[in-house]
């Protein structure tokens, strides 16, 4: 009798339930992915902070834009958070409208990025040279946002399937938690492009 | 399976978001010297930042063992930052690319 209490007591002060594996499994891989954007930066840093040709930023890249970009992603942790509102009620309609929005906000983001590299490739900047100065700019700059990029791409694919199984049927009120996981993922990567959108547009 | 907490306002957060990145963007502007604006920015972000994980990602109202985990990255990348201490405040350099050319070109017709 004595051990079920206990069992019922760990169960509930542990995040270690099986309910929510998903949940810290999520969290531990963000940990190690927010090294990944954390080296890269740090990186970027020293490179900048030994280069005296270094162009600045805020005049040689559209800040108006990106300023634009990141209240998109704003915009769309918001209907992420709305969504899980909705399934957590059971509202599996209004869970995939707000989803639907918040993959609409990831893609316009994406085009807008694709827009903005090719402007910037037009202009001479590339991987390896660009005519403002040092040429670590274009490689750092490239690398940074392409990485987090790949990770806006993988983001709203994983919500397309979430949407998809939503229309389905598949997705209810005890499976919220499914829906809660990827809003971890996509919210974590709308906290990256604010650093990336101060560390690599604005300083 | 959740934690059971009010919701949070998220449109009090999405306001706050909102209003901070219009701050960020007035801050490159101001006629103050440019490491004070560096400053201010990191600190806008980290607010920001910090607003996402709390509300939108639920740390605070989550079990402490999610906010280990999460500020282990924060903990490993400042040490990381220490240690790049000397290449963040050592001597600045024009970028060598051309120089570096002109030495490698010699070695390349070498036999």
């Amino acid at each position: 009798m004595s051990q079920v209490t206990t069992h019922a007591v760990e169960a509930h002060e542990s995040p270690l339930t099986p309910e929510s594996w998903g949940k810290l499994g999520m969290w531990v891989f963000l940990a190690g992915d927010a090294m990944t954007f954390g080296t890269l930066l740090a990186g970027y840093g020293a490179i900048r902070a030994g280069a005296l040709d270094w162009p600045l930023p805020s005049q040689v890249l559209g800040i108006t834009l990106t300023a634009f970009m990141t209240f998109l992603l704003i915009c769309s942790s918001v209907t992420m958070v709305k969504g899980l509102s909705a399934i957590k009620h059971g509202d599996a309609k209004k869970m995939t409208l707000y989803l639907g929005l918040t993959i609409l906000g990831g893609a316009i983001f994406l085009g807008l990025q694709a827009y903005e590299w090719t402007h910037l490739i037009h202009r001479g900047m590339h991987l390896s040279s660009n005519p403002w100065g040092n040429y670590l700019f274009g490689t750092t700059f490239f690398t940074i946002t392409g990485f987090h990029g790949a990770h806006v791409t993988g983001g709203v694919i994983y919500l397309a399937v979430i949407v998809l199984r939503g229309i389905q049927g598949k997705i209810t009120q005890e499976k919220a938690s499914l829906v809660e996981i990827a809003g971890l993922y996509w919210h974590f990567v709308d906290l990256v492009w604010i650093l990336v959108f101060t560390f690599v547009y604005l300083i | 399976m959740f934690t059971d907490h009010k919701e949070p306002n998220y449109m009090a957060v999405f306001f706050a978001l909102a209003i901070l990145t219009a701050v960020e963007i007035g801050v490159i502007y101001l006629p103050i010297a440019k490491f004070v604006i560096g400053i201010s920015l990191i600190l806008l972000a980290l607010v920001k930042a910090a607003l996402v994980a709390l509300y939108f990602m639920h740390l605070k109202f989550e079990k402490r063992t999610l906010g280990i985990i999460a500020l282990t990255p924060l903990l490993i990348c400042t040490l990381l930052i220490i240690s790049l201490l000397p290449d963040l405040t050592g001597t600045k350099h024009e970028s060598k690319r051309e120089k570096a050319a002109q030495i490698e070109k010699p070695l390349a017709e070498l036999p």
